[in-house]
């Protein structure tokens, strides 16, 4: 199980906006922060992730309106930066254009260097490197499969389709997830060469079939890193628990307030604690408004692996307050008690230092934020 | 053949608005604009050889849409990028 990281050291956020990236840093108590940056002005910075096996690299997603996507690497927690060689790009003759680079995964901790990325529209990338040459993994851009899981192109979010969530077992390298929106989660047990779909028990309702075999959205998926055969995901239809071998997701979401509903695009874990969950609901009725419902932002937690909820909203505008937090931009830390972290599209960043009881703007005023991760 | 090369790709030429590079079409020249400035054509140029969406090469004044078009020594080439959005 994972240590808590000590209550002098504080924290680091990594906030990834359409407008470029910041970093946020607290005191030892995580009551102060200090904002640095921006960092890539005018870049739409996709995600941000630091790599915690070395603990001073950071890869950072990146394109702007009009040029092409690339990857930037920092060997030193984001002073100095250098662009990738040869970022994410889809096989030439392929037919396929790389829009962005949406999701970055630091691989598992016997490979160091070994990162992943997820594009959109969905493929799937390996670097070997740090980051410096990108080459795609054809056993997914490849499969003969890839484009029914996938639908078309254009078959996907608004700001198009997205691989994102590529989780690596911390048992096993070759053992992999990935999310796709949409498509479902897939499961690899040999490091990529061939996937599965893995969507049993989660709801599709909005294809014909409400039971289809792939073509699902999931939001976010995440897998717990003390018990890697836990693995939850907040969908667009609902919010799901799954506890391997088994196969076939559980509906953890039905026992969230009628009121409230169960969508949402963000969902983060207790660093150890395996039943402990975080999710900030959004409306998802009628035409999707993708907003705090009625209004009232709140924070839903679940200490016993999604069987109840409960709501907190201490210290969160109270009414009038729309917020929409998308799926990478929610986050914890490692402290004791676990900080929890979520940023919104109107450019504000919100943190709890006690497990999301009670809440406080850390940032106001930024571009629309895309990510927020621990660093 | 001189360059012209808008704000947006001047992080990739040490803020030089405007260098020399040679090939006898567009598609050449590019590359060898990769080879001075590694990384500057993937940022113009797809991975499926299209010139991006907001990306707009101008030979003389005139826009070339193509990368094949063929190029002199003499000539002068502008890359425009499209602003777009807010």
């Amino acid at each position: 199980m994972a240590r808590a990281k000590s209550a002098t050291s504080g924290a680091t956020l990594l906030i990834a906006t359409r407008k470029g990236l910041w970093q946020l840093k607290s005191d030892a108590t995580r009551r102060t922060w200090r904002l640095a940056g921006p960092q890539f002005l005018g870049h739409i910075v996709h995600h941000c992730v630091a790599d915690m096996r070395d603990g001073k690299t950071i890869l950072a997603a990146a394109r702007t309106g009009h040029l092409g996507p690339t990857v930037f690497r920092s060997p030193d927690r984001g002073r100095t930066w250098h662009e990738a060689k040869q970022p994410p790009a889809f096989r030439e003759g392929s037919g396929r254009v790389v829009d962005h680079t949406f999701w970055l995964t630091p691989g598992h901790a016997s490979a160091p260097g070994v990162w992943y990325a997820g594009t959109s529209p969905q493929g799937l990338f390996r670097s070997e490197d740090g980051g410096a040459i990108w080459r795609g993994v054809d056993g997914f851009n490849e499969h003969p499969q890839r484009k029914a899981w996938c639908a078309g192109d254009q078959d996907g979010t608004p700001n198009g389709a997205k691989m994102h969530s590529v989780l690596i077992d911390p048992r096993d390298p070759k053992h992999m997830y990935i999310g796709m929106s949409s498509g479902g989660v897939f499961e690899s047990t040999d490091a990529g060469s061939e996937w599965r779909p893995l969507n049993r028990g989660v709801r599709a309702d909005f294809l014909p079939d409400p039971d289809p075999e792939y073509g699902h959205d999931p939001h976010c998926v995440r897998l717990h890193p003390a018990m890697p055969d836990r693995l939850y995901q907040q969908n667009h239809c609902g919010i799901y628990r799954l506890d391997r071998p088994a196969e076939r997701w559980q509906d953890i979401g039905a026992t969230m307030p009628k009121s409230v509903g169960s969508i949402g695009f963000p969902m983060v874990l207790h660093p150890r604690d395996p039943d402990t969950i975080w999710i900030f609901p959004m409306d998802g009725s009628k035409v999707w408004p993708r907003v705090s419902p009625g209004g009232k932002p709140a924070v839903y937690r679940s200490v016993n692996g999604g069987k109840s909820w409960q709501r907190h909203a201490r210290g969160l505008p109270t009414t009038q307050a729309w917020l929409t937090v998308k799926r990478q931009a929610m986050a914890a830390d490692a402290g004791a008690p676990v900080g929890i972290y979520f940023g919104t599209t109107s450019g504000e960043v919100w943190g709890s230092r006690d497990e999301g009881r009670t809440w406080k703007c850390l940032a106001a005023h930024l571009p629309e934020i895309y990510g927020v991760e621990t660093a | 053949m001189r360059v012209l090369i808008p704000n947006p790709l001047r992080s990739y030429t040490a803020d030089a608005a405007s260098v020399s590079a040679s090939g006898a079409t567009l598609a050449e020249l590019t590359a060898d604009l990769d080879r001075r400035f590694p990384g500057i054509r993937f940022r113009v140029i797809d991975e499926q050889g299209q010139i991006r969406t907001h990306i707009k090469f101008f030979v003389n004044g005139t826009q070339s849409r193509d990368l094949g078009d063929p190029l002199g020594d003499a000539d002068e080439v502008m890359i425009v990028c499209a602003l777009s959005g807010g």
